[in-house]
């Protein structure tokens, strides 16, 4: 790897960077097999700056915060830090937070079961005479840095005993007490409400004017308006820019995450607009909701009829979807399948009534990774069959090679794990095993990330053609463009509440923009 | 004044020492004829139980890192025999063979440790060999059953008492002679070891790095804490503390048999369950166990006191209070739970 | 040399290797004892106390003897592969069992009989049942409850032998009629266990290679959540795999306290879970649940027999053999373990890295 012009650069004299700059990444490029995850990445983070690092999903967003604190490691490029000559590299989380880079994730990394106190000063504890811990020194320090953060904290209590917000804001003074330059917030604010989302903000303010850098992971967009200084936008791996505030308006912002590049929409995009007025109803929600993910909301589908459901990660997009198919417990409001009123206790009912999910997260609810793609595809269809009618190994033999055959999945044999098969396969594979169902109405969620785009095209046609057959479908994706070209009516969310359905003739990259952005018109 | 803190971890020690006061009570109460009330009786279960609390003890500290060591039955059987054999055959001094078992204890542990920590090896499997071995060597070691009555300084030990000073619960029996309450040396070491596993977990660096990896593994790796390091010592300490509750349990039976001490082990989880300790790991303390295995010996001596129940009434009880605490640790995980959704 | 890699990759390779190990050793020891080499593997017929001929020989001995551990793993696998945890009570529900088969068929406080109370069908189903419900009791609380299955099978572990000796007042009930003692000497020449074992095995075997059973407790071993998205319903099909477990370890029970003919409930399997859960694992399944092998761990479990049967031919007292089997499980699983295979892996590629350097 040659020496980019940059280290050159620092080797020449120009050692120190800017001392006004708290982080300095050049050219981060890094690989997983089969995708390129991060392409010539630059970022840049002044001292007493925070900076929102936006993107959709598979943007590129958690590798490159992975590259920084030593999680993964990338391929080429340099990172620099204030304060340390020359390019860091850092071997794990450890090492990148004594060189002053300290992470504050979603789920709290501290331990519930101990102390306020010692959550903040475990494995640094002042000690006694004998060696043994300073409990009275120790709550003392705690408390005087509470106090210097304005929280009102009794540090002797348990963790777990405070709220998610306290516990985020315990975690962030302990790396901001570990003399951090370099504070990474990701998705702090997911699982909080607005008074305690203000309260986190107050604090990253008064870091900022210590001095702290920090980088800020949200989905939120009010927020990043809130708090930020500057916001770098990603998008497939690769940087799409650095802006500041100000220049970077709601819709421009969205504009930027989302790409605007279109390409041949007229190839797949069924011919003219269809009426679905007359069309029979597959799935007729009143007042669904799901306990603290989803506000009640309507949502008829047609037979025939693709929806997507549209709004940033995190809006509840795949909440109302799962709503509908019993996926999570605790739904309230009623839900009409072909007209006929039913209930939903667990996923085999929703399956029975001819429904599907493709869910998102394909690792950890799709896959079973132990075992072979044969199985995998006909893992649905034998749950609704029952454990004891075993599909015949003949038919199973037979579906499966139907289906490799039809969406081309690429793999050694049926009888590979499906875990050795590359993210696009998989996929396809968690497709067929609904395809083969043959069901009534089908959810995707997120069906095509992280794929490539022969196999997105792809999909987006078997969409279609599902719909063609009479099928419903409700369709989930952060790429706009790809919904427009799939979908007849698109519903909108924004914060767990659908805020409004756009029709055909409504559906425009700029319409659909707007919507989602939203609240541009209040400032 | 501090605020005393109830939260559900509490919560269970306070029940498990109201369940202990009520059923001695009980005791004091229905079997008042049978001498339940003296002070005798309860320094009894206090004798009787010197080695399983020592055992129970680092059976605690291995479960509040979220492992399990199910070798220590068979440890403190291997022990035993050690002692017996080394007395009775080989005329060796009782001293020597206390610092041999100690080191065979330390070593035991270190293997256990290593092959769990380093080699992530499931605990329950590297502690099932680790039974199976000690168990084994036990009857390598001798088949037959062996008495220890020729080492003067074990046996003056063993029957040894230090009674109870300024009168406190003196009775005069039936025959009029005036009985002063006394516990055996056991007992004084079972309680300096409750003591001071209770302050090395309060105050010390591995005491709280035992919390910290039982709590949430990762984040005591995000922390700096060396976790392999933690988990290795600490199934080295309890194997150590089952060395020393070996010597206390030979002192009380005089004896090694192959068949001593069997089903030890779920007797010391079962008092740490019972006093508050969860197997998932990071909640528990030293004083809940001492309670569990107070209310195991409490149960045990009031089946005997009734007479006419056979003694496997006492592990039908046991298991029902267990299945009581699982199910109430059960529900109080689900009410946090639902606190934070 | 790749042909090596494969077979030991190949997924009953540790089951059959320790097998064939432990067999090699009888043959080595047979061979230095002056034996004939294959003494091991001879079978030949003995005439019994009782005038029948029947089958004898080492191989017949561990078949014979390794029933109730078989029949045990095959419940043992199921709830491993499904809950990733190990059910500890199998032991006692075991004597718990035959307690209660042998309370029915005696009659309450009765030590020793030459006829029945109650028909032997009765007493052996209810036998039988009580262990069913006793696995029952230890599905709900790990399925619904979602205690730890090793603590909340202790529960159990526990009360079952003791309630076992409540049933029999702690006494030993002697069932002195022969037809009890069937299930636990010979039918014809060979060993009733022995079929009892096999009679199991088959119909597991039958079950899971004609229903989907298997599919559907992997599925949820592997990845609960993934089955819950797909239709499987994966707190029944635990309970399922602990009841499935109960009625093993009931089985097992059953033909032990017919050994003996007799309820000795202080001794019927003692340390049986231990055994099994030793079956599980030397048959190559991962105790972290998942994929299963049933082939597997009843090879496991017979290399087990095998191992103690060596050992005491070897002149090793039953009370001494866990030592070894305690060397042959620490080494099973440090080769199994990751750390170790990483090491390996490593080496190995620094041994391609420069033959390639060459």
């Amino acid at each position: 790897m040659a020496p980019s012009l940059y280290a050159c650069y620092c080797m020449l004299g120009g050692r120190r960077m800017d001392s006004n700059i708290a982080l300095t990444m050049r050219g981060i490029c890094m690989t997983f097999p089969g995708v390129k995850a991060l392409d010539n990445v630059d970022f840049t983070l002044k001292k007493g700056e925070i900076r929102a690092l936006m993107g959709e999903n598979g943007a590129g967003k958690s590798t490159l915060i992975k590259c920084l604190t030593g999680v993964n490691k990338f391929e080429a490029g340099e990172i620099y830090v204030d304060g340390i000559e020359g390019p860091i590299v850092n071997k794990d989380t450890m090492d990148a937070q004594k060189k002053g880079i300290s992470t504050v994730y979603q789920e709290v990394n501290l331990c519930p079961n101990l102390s306020v106190a010692e959550n903040l000063f475990i494995g640094r504890e002042p000690l006694t005479k004998l060696h043994t811990v300073n409990r009275r020194k120790m709550n003392a320090m705690a408390s005087e840095l509470m106090k210097s953060l304005e929280l009102d904290i009794d540090v002797t209590q348990n963790l777990e005993n405070y709220s998610l917000a306290l516990q985020q804001m315990i975690a962030i003074a302990r790396a901001v007490d570990m003399k951090s330059k370099v504070l990474i917030l990701d998705e702090p604010t997911s699982s909080l409400d607005d008074n305690e989302v203000e309260k986190l903000f107050d604090m990253m303010r008064k870091l900022r004017d210590q001095g702290v850098g920090i980088i800020f992971v949200t989905h939120f967009l009010e927020q990043v308006y809130a708090v930020c200084d500057g916001i770098t936008v990603l998008r497939n791996g690769t940087l799409v820019g650095e802006y500041s505030v100000e220049e970077l308006p709601r819709v421009k912002l969205v504009a930027a995450m989302m790409g605007k590049d279109f390409d041949d929409l007229s190839s797949i995009k069924p011919e003219g607009i269809k009426d679905f007025k007359d069309v029979p109803l597959e799935i007729e929600a009143k007042g669904l909701s799901h306990a603290g993910k989803i506000k009640p909301f309507d949502l008829d589908i047609h037979k025939g009829e693709v929806v997507g459901l549209t709004g940033l990660l995190g809006s509840g997009r795949s909440e109302l979807a799962r709503a509908i198919y019993g996926a999570d417990r605790a739904q309230t409001g009623t839900l009409k399948v072909d007209g006929k009123e039913v209930k939903i206790k667990a996923p085999i009912d929703a399956m029975n009534l001819g429904m599907g999910l493709l869910p998102d997260d394909r690792k950890a609810e799709g896959i079973i990774g132990d075992m072979s793609v044969r199985e995998n595809i006909v893992l649905a269809m034998q749950a609704k069959q029952g454990m004891f009618k075993k599909i015949p190994m003949a038919k199973q033999n037979e579906i499966a090679d139907k289906f490799i055959e039809m969406l081309q999945i690429k793999t050694a044999s049926k009888e590979t794990l499906i875990k050795q098969l590359s993210g696009g396969n998989q996929q396809k594979v968690i497709l067929a095993r609904w395809l083969a169902t043959e069901p009534d109405f089908l959810i995707l969620d997120e069906p095509t990330r992280g794929i490539d785009i022969g196999t997105k095209t792809e999909i987006q046609k078997l969409v279609i053609k599902l719909a063609e057959e009479g099928k419903s479908v409700i369709f989930i994706s952060s790429e706009i463009e790809e919904m427009l070209r799939t979908c007849n009516r698109m519903a909108v969310l924004r914060d767990g509440q659908k805020v409004g359905e756009i029709g055909t003739d409504e559906m425009t990259q700029e319409g659909v923009m707007h919507a989602i952005a939203g609240g541009e018109h209040h400032e | 004044m501090k605020k005393l803190k109830i939260g559900g971890n509490n919560i269970l020690l306070l029940i498990t020492i109201v369940l202990f006061i009520a059923m001695y009570a009980m005791g004091c109460i229905v079997y008042a004829d049978k001498g339940f009330t003296h002070l005798q009786t309860f320094l009894n279960v206090l004798i009787n139980n010197a080695g399983l609390i020592c055992v129970a003890a680092g059976t605690t500290c291995v479960m509040l890192t979220g492992g399990i060591d199910i070798s220590v039955g068979s440890l403190v059987a291997m022990d035993c025999m050690i002692l017996a054999v080394g007395i009775e055959h080989k005329g060796m001094s009782s001293i020597t063979l206390m610092i041999l078992i100690l080191l065979i204890g330390l070593v035991f542990g270190c293997v256990q440790g290593f092959l769990i920590a380093y080699l992530k090896i499931q605990p329950f499997i590297a502690t099932m060999a680790g039974m199976f071995f000690a168990r084994g060597m036990t009857a390598v070691i001798e088949t037959d059953q062996v008495s220890i009555t020729s080492d003067k300084i074990f046996v003056a030990i063993s029957n040894a008492k230090a009674k109870i000073p300024f009168g406190i619960g003196a009775y005069t029996n039936k025959k009029g002679v005036l009985q002063i309450p006394y516990v055996r040396p056991t007992v004084i070491v079972a309680l300096l070891v409750v003591v001071v596993i209770y302050l090395m977990l309060k105050y010390t660096k591995f005491g709280r790095s035992i919390y910290a990896v039982g709590g949430n593994q990762t984040s005591a790796t995000l922390m700096g804490l060396n976790v392999a390091k933690t988990t290795m010592m600490t199934y080295v300490l309890a194997s150590v503390l089952c060395s020393i509750g070996g010597i206390c349990y030979c002192l009380n039976t005089m004896c090694g048999t192959t068949t001593q001490a069997l089903g030890f082990e779920m007797d010391a989880i079962s008092s740490a369950v019972i006093g508050g300790t969860l197997l998932t790991g990071g909640v528990g303390n030293i004083v809940g166990t001492l309670f569990g295995v107070l209310i195991n010996g409490t149960i045990s001596t009031l089946v005997k006191s009734n007479g006419k129940l056979i003694s496997s009434w006492a592990n039908i009880i046991t298991a029902i209070l267990l299945c009581f605490f699982i199910l109430l640790q059960a529900i109080f995980a689900k009410i946090r739970e639902n606190k934070k959704a | 040399m790749n042909s090596i890699k494969k077979i030991t990759k190949m997924k009953l390779f540790l089951p059959i290797f320790s097998m064939i190990l432990v067999m090699l050793l009888n043959v080595i020891y047979d061979i230095a004892c002056g034996n004939p080499p294959l003494s091991f593997f001879q079978i030949a017929t003995q005439v019994t106390s009782s005038g029948n001929t029947v089958l004898f020989g080492r191989l017949i001995d561990v078949l014979n003897r390794g029933s109730e551990v078989a029949i045990l793993a095959i419940g043992m696998t199921l709830v491993v592969s499904a809950s990733a945890g190990t059910d500890i009570s199998v032991g006692s529900v075991m004597s718990l069992a035959g307690g209660m088969c042998c309370m029915l068929l005696a009659g309450y406080g009765v030590t020793n009989v030459s006829e029945y109370k109650v028909p032997l069908v009765v007493g052996i189903l209810a036998g039988v049942a009580l262990a069913v419900v006793c696995g029952i009791f230890n599905g709900f609380l790990v399925a619904y409850l979602h205690i730890q299955p090793m603590v909340a099978t202790l529960i159990l572990w526990s009360a079952g032998r003791a309630v076992g000796l409540l049933l029999c007042n702690s006494a030993i009930v002697y069932v002195r009629v022969p037809s009890f003692q069937f299930l636990g000497s010979y039918c014809g020449m060979i060993p009733t266990p022995i079929l009892v074992a096999a009679l199991c095995i088959l119909v597991a075997a039958l079950v899971l290679k004609f229903t989907a059973v298997g599919t559907f407790i992997q599925a949820v071993g592997i990845n609960r959540k993934a089955a819950r998205i797909s239709g499987f319903n994966s707190s029944k099909i635990i309970l399922m795999c602990y009841a499935i477990c109960g009625l093993c370890a009931g089985i097992a029970g059953i033909v032990a306290t017919s050994r003996i003919y007799s309820a000795d409930t202080n001794n019927i399997g003692l340390n049986m879970e231990l055994d099994a859960i030793l079956a599980v694992a030397l048959g190559g399944n991962s105790l972290g649940g998942g994929k299963f092998s049933l082939a597997g761990s009843i090879i496991g479990a017979y290399t087990i027999q095998a191992i103690t049967t060596t050992l005491y031919a070897l002149k090793v007292s039953s009370a001494q053999a866990p030592v070894y089997k305690a060397i042959v499980v620490i080494l099973i699983v440090v080769i199994q373990s990751q750390p170790v295979k990483d090491y390996f892996k490593k080496l190995s590629s620094k041994k391609a890295a420069v033959k390639g350097a060459n």
